[in-house]
C-alpha cells in the first residue's frame, strides 16, 4: 500500500530497513496481485460514469489523467439503464425472487435438520442419506422434466415457481450444513426443555433457532448471493418478460441487444453487482465462516 | 453424534389449556385452511399485473370513496408504485407464508393425543423439505435418465450424439481445458496468494480485493471481462485494456473472444478470477492451522522459506487443497453462464453445460439434452460417492 512513506519512517533504524527490504518483494507482489484482481472491476465502474461518446473512443484509464474535469462524468448511463433498458424493474424482481428464495429454504432446512438430529422417526437414516446424496446432483439433471412439469402446472414465469425451484435446489446443502450445526448443540439443552414440558416445536423455535443464528446467517448470505447471481434457473423457470426478468437475465438480454453500447452494459453490470457486493463486504465474516464450514454449492 | 431423542412420556407436552375441545379443533383446522386460502389468493394476485390497482380500487370502494376507485381503475397506478406494491406483497407472502403454514400445521398436530402428536410431528418437520427434494431432484433426475433413453432418436442416437458429434468433441476438449486450467489455475494462484498474504500487514484488505469477485455473478463477470477483451479494428483507439496494451507496444489488436483457441483460455481466465478468492480463503485458513513448532523446527534445520512452503506447508494442507480442487472442479464442470453470455458457444468455445442448455431450451431436443445431463452426472458421481462415504465414516446418518 503506502510503501514510500514507510521507507521514510523506518530509514533511521538499519535493522528495520533490512527487515523491510526483505519483506518488500512479498509486499509488492501482494499489491500487484490485488491491483490486477481489481482492475477489471475498476474499469467497469469508471466507464459506467463516463460520457457514452468518451467510452467508445478512449480507454477508461484516460479519464484518470484529468479526474477533475467535471464534464466527462455523468449519471445518465444509470438513468438510461434503469429506465428505458428495464434495469429498475429487473432490480425489484431480483429482490422479489431472492429474499423469499433465501428465507424459504433456510426455514424448511432448519426444521428438517432439527428432525434429523433430534427426533426419532421411521426412515430417518434413509431420508438423510438421500439428502446427502442429492448434494451433488447437477442442476442440469433436473431441467428437462421440470421444464415440462412447470408448463403443465402453470408455474413457469411465476415468482412462486422460481422460489420453489431455488428452495428445492438449495435444500440439500442447507439441510446438510444446518444438520452439522444443530446436531452439535448440547443434548442437555433439549432434555431440560422437554422436562419443562416443551414440545419439539417449542424447543425448535425457542432454543434451536436462536442458538443456530451463526449457521443460519452463513447459509443465508451464501444462498442470497447464489440466487441473486443465478442465470440458469432464472432463464429456465422465470424467463425474460419485463414483469419477471431478474437482473442477470436482463443484463444478458442487454449484452445481446446492445452489445456495443458499453455505457449501457457497464452501468447495467454495476446495477447487478451492487447488492451482492454490499452484502458481501458488510457480512464478509459470516461468509468466510460459512465457506470454512463447507458452504460450497457443487 | 448421538440421536438420543427425548421420549414422549411427559404427559403434559406443552401444558396448555384443555385440549381437543370442539372449538379448539375447529379453530386450529380453520386457521390452517384460512392460511392456505389467503396464500392462494395472494399468489394469484401476484400473477395479475393489474392486481395492485384493483386492490387500491377495492380499498377505496370499501371506505366509500367511489370516485377515487374509478379513477384508479381507469388509469392504473404509476408503474413504479405498481412494481413496489407487488414486491412488498410477494416478499411478505413468501416469508410469512412458509412460517404461517408450519405454525398452523403444528397446531393441528397438537390436537392429537401426545403420543400421536410426537409420532406425527417429525413428518411435519421433514415433510416439506423431503417433498420438495422429491419434486425438484429425485423425480426429475430419474425422468431425465429415461428421457435420454427414449426421447428423440432413442438411447443410441442420443448418446452417440453426446459422445461422438463433432460439436460435442470440441465441447469435451474445452471442458477438459476448463477443468485442468481452471481448477489448476484457481488452486495454484489461490495457494500462492494465501501464502503471500499471510506475511503482509494489511492481510484482510489484500484478501478482500482478491475475494470480492466471488460476490459477482458470472453474467456480471462476463461483462466486466468482455470490456477488458474489447476489440476494435486496427487504427481505431482501443478501449479494452488488453488491446490497448498491444497497441502501445505496436502490435495489432487481437479479437480475444473470437479467435480459437485463445478465446477458451480467455474465458477460463474469467472463471479463475472468480474462483481464486474461494481457494485463497480456504487455503489461507489451512495454512494458519499448520503448527508453528513444525515451521520453527524446519527453520532451525536451515530450510529456506520456499523449502518450508514446498516441503512442510503444502503437504500438511493437502486435505484442504483436495477439498478446494474438487469443489472448483464440480463448479467448472457445470459452467454455463460465462460461455452463454460471451460467445454463446460459437468460435469453438462450446462446453457441455452450454450445449445442454441450447439443446433443451433452443432446439427442444429433450433426449439429447438429457443425455448430456447424464454425461455430467456420470462425471460428478465419483465425487458424490466420496462425499457420502465421508459422511458415513463420520457416523452421520448410518
Amino acid at each position: 500500500m503506502t510503501t514510500s512513506s514507510k521507507t521514510l519512517d523506518v530509514a533511521s533504524t538499519p535493522t528495520k530497513v533490512q527487515k523491510w527490504s526483505q519483506k518488500a518483494p512479498v509486499r509488492i507482489a501482494v499489491v500487484l496481485i490485488a491491483a490486477m484482481w481489481s482492475l477489471p472491476t475498476l474499469g467497469l465502474l469508471i466507464s459506467s460514469i463516463r460520457q457514452p461518446n468518451d467510452i467508445a473512443t478512449s480507454g477508461w484509464w484516460t479519464a484518470l489523467l484529468h479526474p477533475f474535469e467535471a464534464a466527462q462524468w455523468t449519471v445518465t448511463n444509470y438513468t438510461d439503464v434503469l429506465g428505458a433498458d428495464g434495469m429498475f424493474d429487473a432490480f425489484v424482481n431480483s429482490l422479489i425472487v431472492t429474499i423469499p428464495a433465501t428465507v424459504i429454504p433456510i426455514t424448511l432446512a432448519a426444521f428438517a435438520a432439527y428432525a434429523f438430529a433430534w427426533m426419532k422417526f421411521p426412515g430417518r437414516s434413509f431420508l438423510f442419506a438421500m439428502v446427502v446424496g442429492l448434494l451433488v446432483v447437477p442442476l442440469q439433471m433436473t431441467l428437462v422434466p421440470l421444464l415440462q412439469l412447470y408448463t403443465d402446472l402453470e408455474l413457469t414465469g411465476t415468482f412462486l415457481g422460481v422460489w420453489l425451484a431455488h428452495t428445492g435446489f438449495g435444500l440439500p446443502l442447507a439441510v446438510y450444513l444446518l444438520y452439522n450445526y444443530i446436531s452439535q448443540l448440547p443434548k442437555d439443552l433439549f432434555e431440560s426443555a422437554h422436562i419443562d414440558g416443551a414440545s419439539h416445536f417449542t424447543a425448535f423455535i425457542r432454543l434451536v433457532m436462536p442458538l443456530s443464528l451463526p449457521a443460519l446467517a452463513s447459509f443465508a448470505i451464501f444462498q442470497f448471493l447464489w440466487v441473486w447471481n443465478d442465470l440458469l434457473i432464472a432463464l429456465v423457470f422465470l424467463g425474460t418478460d419485463s414483469e419477471v426478468a431478474v437482473v442477470t437475465a436482463q443484463l444478458n438480454e442487454l449484452v445481446g441487444s446492445r452489445g456495443e453500447a458499453w455505457h449501457i452494459l457497464t452501468a447495467g453490470a454495476f446495477v447487478t453487482m451492487i447488492v451482492p457486493v454490499v452484502v458481501f463486504l458488510g457480512l464478509q465474516r459470516f461468509f468466510v465462516r460459512g465457506l470454512l464450514a463447507g458452504s460450497v454449492k457443487g | 453424534m448421538t440421536h438420543n431423542t427425548p421420549t414422549t412420556k411427559a404427559p403434559s407436552q406443552d401444558s396448555a389449556a384443555p385440549r381437543n375441545t370442539p372449538t379448539e379443533i375447529i379453530s386450529s383446522v380453520a386457521i390452517l385452511a384460512a392460511i392456505v386460502l389467503i396464500l392462494r389468493a395472494s399468489l394469484s394476485f401476484l400473477k395479475n399485473p393489474d392486481g395492485p390497482s384493483n386492490l387500491f380500487a377495492s380499498f377505496y370502494d370499501l371506505v366509500g370513496a367511489g370516485g377515487s376507485a374509478e379513477a384508479i381503475r381507469a388509469s392504473g397506478l404509476s408503474p413504479i408504485t405498481n412494481k413496489l406494491i407487488i414486491a412488498v406483497v410477494a416478499i411478505a407472502v413468501g416469508i410469512a407464508g412458509v412460517w404461517a403454514l408450519f405454525i398452523a400445521a403444528n397446531r393441528v398436530i397438537d390436537l392429537f393425543s401426545p403420543r400421536w402428536a410426537e409420532r406425527l410431528r417429525p413428518f411435519l418437520f421433514v415433510g416439506p423439505a423431503v417433498a420438495l427434494l422429491g419434486f425438484f431432484l429425485v423425480y426429475p433426475a430419474i425422468n431425465t435418465i429415461s428421457t435420454s433413453i427414449t426421447d428423440d432418436g432413442g438411447a443410441i442416437e442420443n448418446y452417440k450424439f453426446a459422445l461422438t458429434d463433432p460439436d460435442m468433441l470440441v465441447a469435451f476438449r474445452n471442458n477438459i481445458l476448463w477443468l485442468v486450467l481452471g481448477t489448476g489455475g484457481s488452486v495454484l494462484i489461490g495457494l500462492i496468494i494465501a501464502q503471500l498474504v499471510d506475511r503482509v500487514k494489511r492481510e484482510a484488505l489484500a484478501k478482500t480485493f482478491i475475494f470480492l469477485p466471488m460476490a459477482i455473478s458470472m453474467v456480471g463477470a462476463s461483462v466486466v471481462w468482455g470490456f477488458v477483451y474489447e476489440w476494435k479494428p486496427p487504427g481505431q483507439p482501443q478501449i479494452g485494456v488488453l488491446n490497448a496494451g498491444l497497441d502501445a507496444v505496436g502490435r495489432d489488436p487481437i479479437a480475444w473472444l473470437q479467435t480459437a483457441p485463445l478465446n477458451t483460455l480467455a474465458l477460463i481466465v474469467i472463471m479463475v478470477w472468480l474462483q481464486t478468492g474461494f481457494a485463497m480463503v480456504i487455503l489461507s485458513a489451512a495454512i494458519k492451522g499448520v503448527p508453528g513448532e513444525i515451521l520453527e523446527a524446519a527453520r532451525i534445520d536451515g530450510a529456506n522459506e520456499f523449502q518450508i512452503f514446498r516441503r512442510v506447508i503444502v503437504p500438511s494442507i493437502k486435505g484442504s487443497v483436495i477439498t478446494v480442487a474438487t469443489t472448483i472442479f464440480v463448479a467448472i464442470l457445470k459452467v454455463f453462464d460465462i460461455v452463454f453470455v460471451t460467445t454463446g458457444g460459437k468460435f469453438d468455445t462450446e462446453v457441455i453445460a452450454n450445449r445442454m442448455f441450447a439443446e433443451m431450451f433452443k432446439f427442444r431436443n429433450f433426449g439429447r439434452a438429457s443425455a448430456l445431463a447424464v454425461v455430467l452426472l456420470v462425471v460428478v458421481t465419483p465425487i458424490m460417492v466420496l462425499n457420502v462415504r465421508n459422511l458415513r465414516r463420520q457416523g452421520i446418518g448410518a
